[in-house]
């Protein structure tokens, strides 16, 4: 490991001159170009997007009846989406679901697995607008599906649960709307912003605050604290690959089930 | 950085809950879009069709499976079908060998019945030609025989008288219509 890059995210102007914890500041970045917006973020979501595009377009070439030793990692994601999530939550009616929620499952697992990977070092969800802009086509694609099950009806059965008696339609109604088209989406990407954010957070105070302490001279103790902080991020990065791996999944089971309530009879 | 203004309670800081840009929004909905549009076209196809495939083979392979039972049930009912034809053309065969061989039988003993009789017939024949034939013989060297021991006994005694001459002629005719009846009598 070398100590250079890992001092990386300490750029803003505090060479040598006192300890500057991680904070906020550090989830910001500058344009590219000259366009304050085109910054890494984007970047990497726009490489992780062809990167999963790429590799799922390698995984299904040439796929065989008896899978190669390669299309069986291929297939084993994909079966992981399609038989654990789709089918088993949306029920019979999941292939037409199926590409969203595997197109959501692999962008969202690339993007916060950057935030272990060299060169990246940072989960692109972690900036709350990505999120935003997945919840939200989750809710549009979840109201689609109702609507196109339900017709008019959609509404009737989205707000007013089933076996409700009718005087409390003054309390359940504005709830059930709240609950289905704004508590529901923002929780969604609040969920996976805030883990990716406090994930790389507390990745930054390890590596940040151990390699300050590696470095400052003269106390023997704040170098091996510090060395013991380095090694123990590793512990954290590692825990940092399966919450990345648990949010993806959850963000696309959450989709599935919300798909599926939508898509329910009785509410 | 938007400063906050109490005088305005529903303008609130987010801090990091704000997108920077409006573009991370945007940007997130077109790449998941794109990805989608991909996996909806291309990859999702080819796997659930090569998921078709494999169910097809194996489902496929069950039915061939079945097919061979079906075909080896078959075969066996038309073996033991056969066997059966078999015993029955068996049985059928003997029977007719039997029924051939008692006919071949009594046809023989029919045959050899004639031919004894035809044997027995021609050997009757045959003695009774020989018979007649010794008898005609007979006959005529008896009667040569008699007229010789008659000349001898007649030649002497002719000689005395004249008697004796015609006993020896009625002798002789009476000798002549006993053989005849005798001969015909005795033939019968």
């Amino acid at each position: 490991m070398s100590v250079t890059w890992l001092l990386l995210p300490m750029e803003a102007g505090t060479s040598g001159e006192g300890y500057t914890s991680p904070s906020v500041e550090d989830f910001r970045f500058e344009g590219t170009f000259g366009v304050d917006w085109l910054n890494k973020p984007l970047w990497q979501a726009i490489i992780a997007a062809l990167l999963v595009i790429v590799l799922w377009l390698l995984a299904s070439r040439r796929l065989k009846v008896k899978p190669s030793k390669g299309q069986y990692v291929g297939e084993f994601i994909y079966d992981f989406i399609r038989n654990g999530i789709a089918r088993d939550i949306i029920g019979p009616e999941y292939r037409r679901f199926l590409p969203y929620l595997l197109a959501l499952f692999s962008f969202i697992l690339i993007n916060n697995w950057f935030g272990e990977l060299f060169i990246f070092m940072f989960p692109t969800f972690s900036n709350v607008g990505y999120a935003y802009g997945l919840a939200l086509t989750t809710l549009v694609v979840y109201i689609a599906a109702g609507v196109k099950k339900h017709g008019r009806g959609y509404l009737k059965s989205a707000l007013i649960p089933a076996g409700v008696p009718p005087y409390l339609y003054v309390l359940i109604i504005p709830l059930e709307f709240l609950s289905k088209f704004i508590t529901q989406p923002v929780t969604l990407a609040l969920r996976l912003f805030a883990n990716m954010f406090a994930g790389h957070l507390v990745v930054l105070v390890f590596v940040v605050g151990g390699a300050y302490l590696l470095t400052y001279s003269g106390n023997l103790g704040y170098n091996a604290a510090g060395v013991i902080s380095l090694i123990f991020s590793v512990a954290i990065f590692a825990l940092e690959i399966f919450v990345g791996a648990l949010q993806a999944y959850i963000f696309t089971v959450l989709s599935a089930q919300y798909v599926s309530a939508s898509m329910a009879d009785d509410h | 950085m938007i400063t906050p203004n109490i005088w305005v309670p529903l303008e609130l800081d987010l801090g990091p809950l704000a997108p920077a840009h409006l573009s991370e929004i945007l940007m997130g909905i077109v790449l998941v879009g794109l990805v989608w549009l991909v996996l909806a076209k291309k990859v999702v196809p080819a796997y659930e069709k090569m998921y078709a495939e494999r169910a097809d083979a194996i489902t496929g392979g069950i039915e061939r499976a079945e097919a061979a039972q079906a075909k080896a049930q078959e075969a066996l009912a038309e073996y033991k079908a056969q066997l059966a034809g078999a015993r029955e053309e068996a049985a059928s065969i003997r029977e007719d060998a039997k029924n051939t061989g008692a006919q071949i039988i009594a046809e023989m003993r029919e045959q050899a019945t004639a031919e004894s009789n035809r044997i027995i017939e021609q050997s009757e024949r045959h003695i009774n030609a020989s018979r007649q034939q010794a008898m005609e013989q007979l006959r005529r060297e008896v009667g040569g025989l008699a007229t010789t021991l008659a000349t001898k006994i007649v030649g002497e005694s002719l000689q005395d008288d004249q008697r004796s001459k015609a006993t020896v002629d009625r002798f002789i005719s009476e000798l002549e219509s006993e053989t005849e009846s005798l001969g015909q009598d005795s033939w019968q």
